[in-house]
């Protein structure tokens, strides 16, 4: 239908770039609850999934919300929700489900100040280990960090695709400001956006088992009246879906959840003038954008400094962050927030001293407290 | 269809193979299966279009033994999961099944936006009047007085009238029936699923092996007569005057049956709007 993908150039806000590269992406059902600095996106979701023939739901709450995406994404439509730390934390234990029913889905935490209700209309980064540790039990989760109106579009698009390859809900990570920020905005022709879908059972209803996996340990899915009679739980559950409380059940499954992660290297970073660098800035998000000018500011310095951006978060690059530090002198890692993933960075990175330049926010780094802070670590 | 194929009635409505169940002897939940299966068959359902699905506890467990798409999600979430599979899907017949806990403790709020929406979905409630799965603690629905796990000097809260709750918040089907009325639920269930709008079925169901054996209410045998003595069947009274007391006298039958306009219809009708608006705008 026209009019689906709004193919063109624009001055728009992050949250709304977010909202159209879900559409662009295939999502079709949106739940969610009202909360700054996120409730653009839902806005821009009430108008424009009708007009693309989907439904936008306002619920009662986000755990409400995060239960109907499950449900949507169960029968057969992509679903997502967005929300901020508050309702992150509300939409913890469905997310957990999710994750252990194999849902494909998508949540945008658009961070704002905590904890509790902290600083509702301005932007912090202090979500990072709630993201990765959000719900109980053992688990890997995959989460876009996206650091411009444009990415806030790309990355969207990219979550569904990542959702539906492997069967899990997928966070996209931004700070307030890049929610609520405005700026270019290129939305590509329908045909230049790769869209992924889940894969679907190739065999019968009598010779479906709806968790059993092949070598990619991710298992075709089938959907909510697509007639194979199925069943999903929360519980741990072997390959027919049935509950299992044997230790072995408990392993197989929790490991392959784990595994089909893990064993695929997902990562997504931008490396800039790292060939040559003595210091190496590790930052994402709005704080990514500061140090990439600090960056060019040490370099009229001769200063040889470089910045490792990563776009994806979760799973954290460990190996590459590993094998940089031993060409390094020093790396420094800014964040919004009292010091997240530096904690991360000192644990892969084992070549070189690691630095914390914690700001709590809701202000981000300027270049020039980057820049003054790379040249002490580099002594 | 050979005889040596098909034992049982119902089989074609069960997943053979998860039995037998783990319900206590004496629950009504069996009674419950059986009705439902029985009127999913009297109302002609595609099972290949049935969806069912439950959050936690004891009742929460019934979609499992059910053979069609079947989903056991978080405690007091099944409402809202439900509902997002139904305006995802519309042709979808989606049923909820759960217990006074998980739809009215845990999950009481979803249960209210829920029938504010009108969405159509059927929620039966077995109502066993306490926590069963996690060994018999105090709930929304327990009596004044009654002893449980966590009310060892007696139950000092009101409980709530589920069906004067479900009529106030706009339910289009609402009854109430015990398991001693097998034919009468059976016929409410089916209606339930042909209802184009928001229907509640609360099912009292006894639980002998936890709730009367803390209260003394003797053998499940002597807990069933009861609630067939203590139930009167009183249709069209006012859900607000359908009174529950369980020694005294429990209020059954049909209170609300109305015709309201179904959300997933109204969210068809938000398209069209949506969809004329963009004709209107890209002329």
């Amino acid at each position: 239908m026209r009019g689906e993908i709004l193919t063109g150039t624009y001055f728009a806000q992050g949250d709304w770039a977010c909202a159209e590269g879900a559409i662009a992406a295939g999502c079709r059902f949106f739940a969610g609850y009202p909360i700054t600095p996120a409730s653009e996106i839902m806005e821009r979701m009430a108008l424009r999934l009708p007009q693309v023939g989907g439904d936008f739901v306002q619920f009662e709450d986000e755990i409400a919300s995060m239960a109907a995406v499950v449900g949507a994404s169960y029968a057969g439509v992509k679903a997502m929700t967005a929300t901020s730390g508050p309702g992150l934390s509300l939409m913890a234990e469905n997310i957990g489900l999710a994750l252990m029913t194999e849902a494909p889905c998508v949540v945008a935490d658009i961070m704002r100040g905590g904890p509790s209700t902290g600083q509702p209309t301005m932007a912090a980064q202090g979500d990072l280990m709630q993201a990765r540790w959000l719900t109980h039990g053992d688990y890997e989760v995959i989460a876009l960090a996206p650091a411009s109106v444009q990415e806030m579009f790309d990355l969207t698009v990219e979550a569904f695709n990542l959702a539906e390859r492997y069967r899990l809900p997928v966070l996209l990570l931004a700070d307030g400001l890049v929610g609520q920020m405005y700026d270019k905005l290129a939305i590509p022709e329908t045909d230049r956006i790769r869209v992924e879908s889940r894969k679907k059972p190739t065999v019968g209803p009598g010779d479906y088992l709806p968790f059993q996996a092949d070598d990619s340990l991710v298992p075709a899915m089938a959907c909510f009246g697509e007639g194979y009679h199925f069943h999903a739980t929360g519980l741990t559950h072997d390959e027919c879906g049935y509950p299992d409380m044997s230790p072995e059940g408990q392993s197989r499954l929790v490991t392959r959840l784990c595994a089909k992660v893990r064993d695929r290297a997902i990562m997504r970073v931008d490396t800039y003038h790292l060939e040559d660098a003595e210091v190496a800035v590790v930052a994402y998000g709005i704080v990514a954008r500061s140090a990439r000018r600090a960056v060019d500011l040490a370099r009229e310095r001769r200063l040889r400094a470089g910045l490792l951006r990563l776009a994806m978060v979760w799973p954290f690059p460990a190996q590459l962050l590993d094998s940089l530090s031993r060409r390094l002198k020093a790396i420094l890692v800014p964040e919004m927030n009292c010091g997240q993933l530096v904690h991360e960075v000192r644990g892969a990175a084992r070549g070189c001293p690691v630095h914390s330049l914690p700001k709590p926010g809701p202000i981000p780094h300027s270049a020039q407290e980057i820049l003054e802070a790379m040249e002490k670590v580099k002594i | 269809m050979s005889r040596e194929k098909i034992k049982f009635p119902l089989d074609g409505l069960l997943r053979r193979d998860r039995f037998p169940h783990l319900w206590c002897q004496g629950c009504g939940l069996g009674i419950i299966l059986g009705a439902f299966c029985r009127a999913v068959q009297e109302a002609d359902i595609d099972l290949d279009r049935l969806v069912v699905i439950s959050g936690i506890g004891c009742a929460a467990r019934l979609p499992g033994y059910l053979n069609c798409d079947s989903f056991h999600a978080t405690h007091g979430r099944a409402i809202p999961l439900a509902s997002g599979a139904k305006i995802a899907n519309p042709d979808l017949k989606v049923v909820v099944i759960g217990g006074d806990g998980d739809l009215f403790a845990i999950g009481g709020n979803h249960f209210l936006h829920a029938a504010r929406r009108n969405i159509e979905i059927s929620v039966i409630c077995s109502n066993n009047l306490n926590y069963g799965m996690t060994g018999g603690q105090q709930g929304p629905t327990t009596p004044l007085q009654a002893l449980t796990k966590t009310t060892p000097f007696g139950n000092w809260e009101e409980p709530l009238n589920l069906v004067e709750l479900a009529a106030a918040a706009g339910a289009a089907y609402v009854a109430r029936w015990t398991v001693t009325h097998t034919q009468r639920l059976t016929r409410s269930l089916k209606k339930g699923l042909e209802k184009e709008g928001f229907a509640f079925i609360e099912v009292v169901s006894p639980c002998p092996a936890i709730y009367g054996e803390m209260n003394e209410q003797g053998s499940a045998w002597q807990m069933w007569e009861e609630l067939e003595v203590v139930s009167r069947i009183q249709d069209s009274i006012l859900p607000s005057e359908a009174s529950f007391d369980l020694h005294e006298r429990i209020i059954c039958g049909e209170f609300i049956d109305r015709e309201r306009v179904g959300y997933t219809l109204r969210l068809r009708q938000n398209r069209n709007m949506a969809r004329q608006e963009v004709l209107a705008g890209y002329g």
